[in-house]
């Protein structure tokens, strides 16, 4: 049993130390590690964007929601890559039937330019033409009016763009669709033979040449813009991807850097002292008792920051305080095991058997107010967004590693060193 | 031995004063929405080269922009204001940095945050669902936990005296913070939810510390009133529940004094809302079950 607990403490004892060098940019090794994984910090601590575009669906079938989502959202990655944020996050939401892609850019020094080049990213859509008479009436005459149906190939399916020179001495836009979009651009150029084919770009019938015959290959002219420059630029952002759906702003949330480095600096301070408030009243109140619940509450913040590192929680200021909320909420089990003990005691039970008396006896307590935790946490965590979020993930981290720390670890701990202690001087 | 239950009317009714009060400022003062929630621009800037005072800053942007609805607060350092107003399109918000820095000097941008107003009736939305899931989930979890003491107290007593206690832990510190918030301007937003949602978390611990000692007790001093065995329950748990918060207690304190300013109330509310779970707790919770018998 003895040696049990001790190659258990051990194998934990060995885990700490490892997980301090983990979790410690300063540290020799961990500087080391840090190099290759470093710490994921909110954009609200080195400041940042986030940024939700909500979605314009409503020109498109309802079976192709989730790939055209999915293209929009490989799209503005290639975007931002292109001016280089150190890991920008990118991710598709749904609310009803609203599509939305939110946006993270942590670390970004020059926001507006980020948004002006995800708002420049054009949109291209092929639409057929269906020639609608409109009837003659008491004072006009019969007209022809243009309805456009937009087809199912759009910029999500470019591949490049070139910039070329008509016969005239015009600019052409040259594209070259990937092989998906070669053939729906020959389908669509078969059954509209002898029809006009709409280019829209960004909502703007740009040209609506007529289709002679049906074009295999995957290569389209885009005639009509009359400016060289602006077609120069047309060819740019066609080569940066073009969008299946036109996207708008919804949402933004700015952070400077100066502001969250400040933050970060003053909660970590907070959570240090709070720390150390927290094992000086435990070692006072409980002397020996406290000292070990002490030991495991250092074990417990050095074991939870690397889960937090291992499985790359981004730590936002939320997150950050909701982990020093879980550092008061660790020695809540210990407490309730100690008054245990201590009650046991009193009834003249031996140390060893009136710690495990109090380990047993508080346990219910202990998993009942815990789960109540986790619940609340998991609900936190469903229904937030954004930054805090991070507070209801690192409470929930929290909460499990610190049932393994007070308990598992203060029980091997006391067995070792404190119940054997008695023994002898018994 | 201290007597709850011969006091238990006291307690309840200092519960129901400070319930009552709570009411009550949340009907006079009412809230004002955050942006989160009711859409809206937050536009922090730090003025770096030039002082401009609140007024200053609120008639230049009335008169270029014409903006109707706007609130110009000083924040805690120098030079650094909060501009409120509603929802400003990425155009307007650079063209006017622009004037700002054209007319101002170094003007920096701390924060900038826009918020449609869907988002912020999603958001809201989502709230208001999280806040009635916590409320009854806790409420159902204890009144499952305790399903096998079923003599002489029904669990879904201990549910529903744990859902009385967690009504009043909210309440409380929400009719506080109506009261702040008409006097320093702050806002309902996610944050309050949040703070207000942990407290509810955490000040259902230390009932369950007591529901779990009057369990035991029940049958432990098996023919003793109920009133007693709540009595010895409280007295035996007292120092625990006094100590499992104080620890809670001690960090809270530590961020809120040495904390980001950012995060201040976040932290006060929970601080509040803590020790007045722990009064719940131990003053209200066990003499709602006696109530509860007693029909």
């Amino acid at each position: 049993m003895k040696s049990k607990n001790l190659s258990l403490f051990i194998l934990v004892l060995m885990l700490t130390v490892l997980a301090v060098f983990f979790v410690y940019p300063k540290a020799p090794i961990g500087g080391y590690i840090s190099q290759y994984m470093p710490w994921k910090l909110g954009l609200d601590l080195v400041g940042g964007s986030y940024l939700v575009y909500e979605v314009d669906m409503s020109n498109i079938a309802s079976a192709d929601k989730d790939s055209v989502i999915n293209g929009l959202r490989d799209v503005i990655e290639k975007r931002v890559n292109l001016f280089g944020v150190a890991e920008p996050r990118i991710t598709t939401s749904r609310a009803g039937e609203n599509y939305r892609l939110n946006v993270e850019l942590a670390g970004i020094k020059d926001v507006k330019e980020a948004i002006n080049q995800i708002g420049e990213t054009p949109f291209l859509q092929f639409a057929e033409v269906n020639q609608v008479e409109i009837p003659a009436t008491a004072t006009t005459s019969a007209t022809q009016a243009q309805e456009f149906i937009p087809s199912e190939l759009n910029g999500r399916y470019i591949k490049g763009a070139q910039l070329t020179l008509s016969d005239l001495g015009m600019p052409l836009v040259s594209i070259e669709f990937n092989a998906e979009g070669a053939k729906l651009f020959e389908e669509l150029t078969r059954k509209n033979i002898g029809k006009p084919l709409a280019i829209f770009l960004d909502n703007n019938l740009i040209s609506a040449p007529r289709v002679d015959e049906a074009i295999a290959g995957g290569r389209a002219q885009i005639t009509g813009i009359n400016d060289a420059k602006e077609a120069k630029l047309l060819v740019e952002r066609f080569n940066a991807g073009a969008l299946p759906a036109p996207i708008k702003l919804i949402n933004q949330q700015t952070v400077s850097a100066s502001l969250g480095q400040d933050s970060l600096q003053k909660t970590i301070w907070a959570g240090l002292l709070g720390t150390l408030a927290v094992m000086l009243f435990i070692v006072l109140y409980y002397h020996g008792l406290g000292f070990f619940a002490s030991i495991a509450l250092f074990m417990y913040i050095a074991l939870t920051l690397a889960v937090f590192k291992v499985f790359s929680v981004t730590m936002s200021l939320a997150g950050i305080a909701g982990f020093v909320l879980s550092i008061g909420m660790a020695v809540d089990a210990n407490v309730l095991i100690f008054e245990r003990t201590k009650e046991e005691m009193k009834k003249g039970l031996q140390r060893i058997t009136s710690l495990d008396e109090g380990f047993r006896r508080a346990w219910t307590s202990i998993r009942d107010s815990n789960l109540t935790t986790i619940l609340t946490t998991i609900i936190l965590y469903n229904f937030t967004s954004g930054f805090v979020k991070g507070f209801a993930l690192t409470l929930l981290i929290g909460v499990l590693v610190s049932m393994f720390t007070a308990i598992t670890v203060t029980r091997n701990l006391l067995r070792i060193f404190y119940a054997k202690d008695l023994v002898v001087k018994k | 031995m201290f007597d709850l239950i011969k006091y238990k009317n006291l307690f309840i009714g200092i519960s129901l004063v400070m319930l009552t009060l709570a009411i009550i400022s949340i009907f006079t003062y009412g809230f004002k929405e955050g942006i989160d929630f009711a859409g809206g621009t937050l536009w922090q800037v730090r003025f770096s080269s030039q002082e401009v005072s609140v007024p200053e800053l609120e008639t230049y942007l009335k008169t270029t922009f014409g903006i109707e609805n706007l609130l110009v607060t000083a924040g805690s350092e120098n030079g650094v204001m909060m501009i409120r107003t509603n929802e400003l399109s990425e155009n307007q918000h650079q063209e006017y940095m622009t004037q700002l820095q054209e007319n101002f000097g170094q003007v920096e941008e701390l924060r900038f945050e826009s918020i449609g107003p869907v988002i912020g009736a999603e958001l809201k939305s989502k709230a208001i669902w999280a806040f009635i899931l916590v409320l009854f989930g806790i409420s159902l979890y204890i009144a499952f936990a305790f399903r096998k003491v079923s003599y002489p107290v029904s669990s879904w007593k201990y549910g529903i005296a744990t859902l009385i206690c967690l009504f009043h832990d909210a309440i409380i510190p929400t009719g506080l913070y109506a009261w702040w918030g008409s006097m320093k301007g702050l806002e309902i937003d996610t944050n309050f939810i949040v703070a207000i949602l942990t407290i509810m978390g955490f000040s259902v611990h230390d009932t369950i510390v007591v529901f779990d000692r009057i369990r035991e007790n029940l049958i432990v001093h098996k023919g003793k009133k109920l009133g007693e065995i709540i009595n010895i329950s409280i007295n035996q748990t007292f120092a625990r529940s006094i100590n499992t918060t104080l620890t809670l207690v001690i960090v809270l304190i530590a961020l809120y004094l040495f904390g980001a300013a950012t995060l201040s109330y976040f932290v006060l509310l929970i601080l509040i809302g803590t020790i007045i779970g722990t009064y719940s707790s131990i003053f209200m919770a066990s003499p709602l079950l006696t109530y509860l018998q007693n029909k």
